[in-house]
């Protein structure tokens, strides 16, 4: 994938199987966000196939890449909410667009959808109201109200402070716990992605909770490293730390 | 040094690369504005934000159309008797404004006004969603931007310049009466009577031709330059500044040609 003379990408391959998460790293400008974009078709790539949910999006139109969408949600890296809805309006937006659901119902999972990043309070703000973290929290309702089955993070914590971040990173926790979804998180906080490869999310206390050192392997979070448009990394937890380049023990140093 | 500042900031491209740019435009400008239309025939149709924009376009564009062509008529006015008063033919002034206003300076005042006004807010409106990806949140929520966005955009601004024009045409001979009357002593009903009678079906077709034509040249414009915005808040703020000129000087150029063409059917 280039743009104009610029090669971002450079024959990258990676599989998300179900219900794992994969962090991406690279230094800015590496294409992670371009990733996320392709993996949506809101780019198209210059060459090679992408497979999303058993379909090959290169070779769908616009209108066909809608309905899979549905199943596809996304987070962008500064929220990307509609700054004239509400936040009511923002997260049921995709619900209200379909026109299949009754306004109760819409109502009802939007609150659901607030309710679980604890913004219901919210629901009747604009966007400029809302603090950068509140916008993330909301972002993170839009993308979830249709329970979709992946979920894409574009720098979810970026900008945020480390109260604020550690709070996005609980509800990607939670996410990924309680509803066994799919994901892929370009982040360039390091120790975000250690946090969610070493918790889970407890119900019964509804926080995030260290996960003792036996058990870690069996959480589902891998790390993709990319350098130079191509992919230079990609294990788990474990093999990263244990990792012999020079460059990833730089870079995660 | 500061010479060699300034040169290695400057772009330079070939002739072959500008043109190919310059192509490029004109045709991602014409499958816009092509999209735009054939989305009228497509579900959903978004008539909520149809009115909506209709009413920023029309009733936010009002006073300043009717003020505008109000003054320009007052100034045809004033300007024509002075050349009429050496003919001792001032009491044609009605018949003058009338035909100035309504087949050409009404529509094509009102569509600049317009321009400057709705093209800017269409293109920096559409450019800030762009570099906040807004954009490509609605298309990965399953919204085909063109439908929500552009179609309403300029099915308002089509249907508003229509009436926009019509309203502007009456405040332009309203100017020149006033001129006629006030400072001319000419007989405002003998004004009235001239500017009303002298009008044929091809100078009223003309002029309620042209601002269909304006009103979809102002909003493919400013949605185009707003769409294809680069760069950030500086790339918001040159396409807002490219979609006014670019529309005033369109609507100028198109204004020639469509005059002719009509003349033509109308055989007048």
């Amino acid at each position: 994938m280039a743009f104009e003379d610029k090669l971002v990408l450079d024959r990258i391959s990676f599989q998300l199987p179900h219900g794992q998460t994969k962090a991406l790293f690279g230094v800015a400008g590496s294409g992670k966000s371009t990733i996320l974009k392709l993996a949506l078709g809101l780019l198209k790539p210059d060459g090679g196939h992408i497979w999303v949910l058993g379909q090959d999006i290169t070779q769908m139109k616009e209108n066909d890449l809608f309905e899979l969408r549905r199943q596809v949600g996304i987070v962008f890296q500064e929220s990307a909410l509609f700054d004239s809805l509400t936040v009511r309006e923002n997260v049921a937006f995709r619900l209200m667009e379909e026109g299949k659901i009754s306004e109760e119902e819409i109502e009802k999972r939007v609150r659901e959808a607030l309710s679980f990043v604890e913004l219901e309070r919210t629901i009747n703000m604009f966007p400029a109201e809302l603090s950068g973290g509140m916008r993330r929290r909301v972002a993170i309702a839009r993308a979830i109200i249709t329970q979709p089955e992946i979920l894409l993070y574009d720098s979810p914590t970026g900008g945020l402070d480390p109260v604020t971040s550690t709070t996005i990173v609980e509800l990607i926790i939670k996410q990924r716990d309680v509803y066994k979804t799919s994901a892929l998180l370009v982040t360039h906080r390091l120790q975000d992605a250690f946090v969610m490869a070493s918790h889970r999310f407890n119900r019964a206390t509804n926080h995030m909770e260290r996960i003792p050192k036996g058990e870690r392997g069996e959480v589902p979070m891998t790390f993709l490293l990319l350098r130079d448009g191509k992919v230079i990394f990609d294990g788990d937890a474990h093999e990263l730390a244990t990792t012999r380049d020079e460059y990833i023990r730089e870079y995660i140093s | 040094m500061a010479a060699g500042d300034l040169l290695s900031n400057i772009e330079l491209i070939s002739p072959t690369e500008f043109a190919k740019r310059k192509i490029a435009s004109i045709q991602e400008y014409s499958l816009l504005a092509m999209q735009s239309v054939a989305n009228l025939f497509r579900r959903p149709v978004y008539i909520a934000d149809i009115v909506q924009q209709a009413d920023l376009v029309g009733f936010g564009s009002l006073p300043i159309v009717l003020a505008s062509v109000f003054f320009t008529g007052a100034a045809l006015a004033l300007n024509s008797a002075t050349s009429l008063s050496r003919f001792g033919a001032t009491t044609v002034i009605g018949q003058l404004v009338s035909i100035g206003i309504v087949r050409e300076l009404g529509p094509v005042l009102a569509g600049l006004v317009v321009a400057g006004r709705n093209a800017s807010g269409m293109a920096s409106e559409l450019g800030s969603m762009i570099v906040t990806e807004q954009i490509d949140a609605m298309r990965a929520l399953g919204t085909d931007p063109t439908k929500k966005l552009v179609t309403p955009r300029v099915i308002a601004t089509v249907v508003m310049m229509f009436f926009l024009t019509i309203l502007g045409d009456f405040m332009g001979l309203l100017g020149g009466s006033f001129v006629a009357s006030m400072l001319l002593g000419l007989d405002s009903h003998e004004y009235w009577s001239n500017a009303w009678q002298t009008l044929v079906f091809s100078d009223v077709f003309m002029g309620l031709s042209k601002p269909l034509v304006f009103g979809f040249i102002v909003s493919t414009v400013g949605c185009y330059y707003g769409l294809s915005t680069k760069g950030g808040t500086q790339g918001v703020g040159r396409a807002t500044t490219e979609a006014v000129v670019s529309a005033m000087i369109l609507i100028i150029v198109v204004d020639v040609f469509v005059t002719r063409f009509l003349m033509v059917i109308l055989g007048s």
